[in-house]
């Protein structure tokens, strides 16, 4: 799990007369002039949250993919495995679509409401051209609800309630070019709810010699997900735990579906990483690791990254400390016990299990320190110093 | 979530602190009006007049305003509409007409109605009054027309002016709260309608609140059980929501919360209570009579039995009681 901007990265935000923000102040206030300072000033600011926006919902506004019509006006979202049957006039569970008269729209098509040049690592996607920059937007929405979600106040909101920039896909692909990022990353909030967005920008990207990388949940349907594979170049999926039971009660989701997920990325081929943010007490037993081991050996094969990340209080949960770190390591522990090639430890800047280890020699080929790249030693594809295969994408 | 989950120890307190600091201002001379602990049983008046709509073009003002009269003086136990009026809100206070407009003009809470409550309201002292709802848009699709600056009569949705930064929650819910409500208004009088609602059962006095959060879309979950529930114990509607007039002058058995004219019935009546767990248990017995008459089958049968009515009335939410024992019903 990312966080938009700051405190992950260990730099505090600062107002116009310097005084430290915090994260709220500093969201409220900066996201779109950071936006804009980060694209070179290109982005105009919206209006003030609770403002009506700037522009007319007209132009954030297609018609969506992935829906089934229904008697007497309803419809069936087609898109994630919640299926919401939805009336005329009301939207789904994300709040960014919504039945017109019989026909169902996304309202956030090109409606970024934060947007970021980061560096890949801080997605995280530790095997996907490692040091390069990810141009990184979202909009508003998501289709689940976690109940530790750190970007809640995007994630949890519909897309009216919060400032926002139209951007269509040439502009973000232009911009992403602009801020020589190797990639276009859709982040922050959860990009399945915009997929119309992303399937309209990620081709645009490519035009400009920029890859797309998907930062998500996974809880979507099949169908969405086999197009959306076709279309983007990595994605990293928060596996939120290994239990039903707390995607039912912390998530409101399912966990059959994100694993479905999984593995069809890996059946297609499609360069996947999985974070599993480690929850004090709600997701963090023993079994519960071994067993999330043990599948991802059996089902994905030893070659997918996990990244073990500690927690902070957020949103739902203040009332948990963050992760311990032995909490972490243990994890860590069981999951290399199994044989897994690349597990990490994140949200723990410093620790030496940011580094990639080669699976055969045990060297660093890629030296981390936070989201900071200060070595790769594979070459085309493999430990220079013992020419093992490392999987990933490395480019170059 | 499917799975109930308790409010926490600091929610309770947090909720105790909220009512003993709101039940110091607010409803006039009276106890509150939503604690059935104190009033007693809870008392749920039924106002209805058959002729309510003789006039060709519409409802008869003449007799709407009977129907609210007979109603308030009911449900405030008064010999005059003005002086129940003066047990509910008193002058110097900003009075919020918590309107549903979600159906548009077919289904929503009549303006013919809101106009006879504000005719009352002023007559009673009151000089401002919001009418509001969601969105601006959801008010117009409903006839209201927006006035969002000035004085007297205001009319305007959550977008006017926003939510707050900063979540309150309960149980299962954390939301943004209108800042109509937690700044403009004073007193909430909510005017429900009485329908169906294709995921929730129905959808009447307890479930009209959700227009007061930024994220309703999260809360229909399981039947919007707990969810409705603890939403309405969120403590700014717990402090400010003083009554409920349920617009049953159309009613909608099937097919809501979307407006389906060939499940409507003319019910050609107001259902008015202190207690919204109350007035919902009655408003749900009164679509499924419907629904059986016109053949059709339960709400349990159909798996969306609003079970989040019992949830409001159970030990953790005490919003009212579902208990007919302990309801009182005068018809009118």
């Amino acid at each position: 799990m990312k966080r938009k901007a700051n405190s992950a990265s260990g730099c505090a935000a600062l107002d116009m007369s310097g005084n430290r923000l915090d994260r709220r102040a500093f969201l409220k206030a900066a996201t779109l002039p950071c936006l804009a300072a980060c694209a070179g000033g290109v982005i105009a600011p919206g209006l003030a949250f609770g403002g009506a926006p700037a522009e007319s919902d007209a132009q954030f506004t297609v018609e969506a993919q992935h829906y089934e019509k229904l008697p007497y006006k309803k419809i069936k979202c087609k898109l994630c495995p919640r299926e919401c049957v939805i009336d005329d006039r009301e939207r789904g569970y994300c709040g960014v679509r919504e039945n017109r008269g019989g026909i169902y729209y996304s309202l956030v098509h090109s409606r970024v409401v934060t947007a970021h040049v980061d560096p890949v690592e801080k997605k995280p996607l530790f095997h996907f051209l490692p040091g390069t920059l990810a141009f990184s937007i979202a909009t508003a929405g998501c289709n689940v609800n976690c109940k530790m979600c750190q970007n809640w106040d995007i994630s949890q909101i519909r897309p009216e309630q919060a400032r926002s920039t139209y951007t269509p896909p040439q502009k973000v692909a232009a911009l992403a070019k602009q801020n020589q990022c190797a990639s276009i990353a859709y982040t922050y909030s959860e990009p399945i709810v915009f997929y119309e967005y992303l399937m309209d920008t990620a081709p645009a990207g490519h035009e400009q010699g920029v890859k797309s990388v998907v930062i998500t949940g996974g809880y979507i349907e099949q169908e969405p997900l086999k197009k959306l594979c076709t279309a983007v170049d990595a994605i990293k999926v928060d596996l939120k735990a290994f239990s039903e039971k707390f995607y039912k009660e912390v998530v409101n989701g399912g966990l059959k579906p994100v694993l479905d997920t999984l593995v069809t990325l890996q059946k297609l081929g499609r360069w996947s990483e999985i974070v599993y943010l480690v929850v004090p007490t709600l997701n963090d037993g023993e079994a519960e690791f071994k067993a999330l081991a043990r599948w991802v050996k059996s089902d994905l094969g030893l070659d997918v990254p996990l990244h073990f990340s500690r927690f902070h209080p957020e949103y739902l949960l203040k009332n948990l400390p963050p992760t311990p770190l032995e909490t972490l390591e243990r994890a860590k522990a069981i999951a290399d016990a199994e044989g897994l090639h690349y597990v990490y430890i994140g949200n723990v800047p410093g620790h030496p299990a940011e580094n990639t280890y080669c699976p055969k020699c045990r060297r660093v080929v890629v030296e981390r320190a936070g989201y900071t790249v200060s070595g790769v030693r594979i070459r085309k594809g493999k430990c220079q110093y013992c020419q093992q295969p490392i999987a990933g994408v490395w480019g170059s | 979530m499917n799975q109930k989950s308790n409010p926490s120890r600091r929610d309770v307190l947090r909720l105790a602190g909220a009512l003993l600091v709101g039940g110091g201002r607010g409803f006039g001379r009276d106890a509150r009006p939503s604690d059935p602990a104190v009033a007693g049983k809870s008392k749920v008046v039924i106002s209805r007049d058959a002729k309510l709509r003789a006039q060709k073009s519409g409802l008869d003002s003449a007799r709407l305003l009977n129907v609210l009269d007979r109603a308030m003086q009911a449900v405030c136990g008064c010999d005059s509409p003005l002086e129940a009026w003066r047990k509910v809100v008193r002058p110097g206070e900003t009075v919020g007409l918590k309107v549903n407009c979600l159906a548009g003009k077919g289904n929503a809470t009549r303006v013919e109605l809101v106009d006879a409550i504000c005719e009352r309201l002023q007559q009673a002292g009151i000089k401002d009054i919001i009418i509001w709802d969601r969105l601006n848009a959801d008010l117009e699709s409903a006839r209201f027309r927006i006035v969002e600056r000035g004085s007297g009569v205001r009319c305007f949705g959550n977008d006017a002016l926003g939510y707050e930064s900063e979540l309150v929650t309960f149980g299962s819910a954390g939301s943004l709260m209108s800042r109509t409500l937690t700044q403009a208004c004073d007193a909430v009088i909510n005017l429900p309608v009485l329908k169906d609602h294709g995921i929730a059962g129905v959808t009447i006095a307890l479930k009209s609140m959700f227009g007061a959060i930024h994220n309703p879309n999260k809360y229909h979950l399981n039947v919007g059980d707990p969810y409705v529930a603890d939403v309405f114990m969120l403590p700014p509607i717990r402090q400010k929501v003083r009554l409920h007039i349920c617009d049953a002058i159309n009613a909608q058995y099937e097919g809501g919360p979307s407006y389906m004219p060939q499940w409507t019935w003319p019910y050609n009546g107001l259902i008015v209570s202190r207690d919204p767990v109350a007035l919902d248990h009655l408003g749900w017995q009164i679509i499924e009579k419907k629904r059986t008459e016109m053949g059709m089958k339960s709400l349990k049968e159909l798996k969306r039995e609003p079970t989040y009515i019992a949830t409001a009335a159970d030990s953790r939410h005490q919003i009212g009681t579902n208990d007919l024992n302990q309801i009182e019903v005068v018809t009118v």
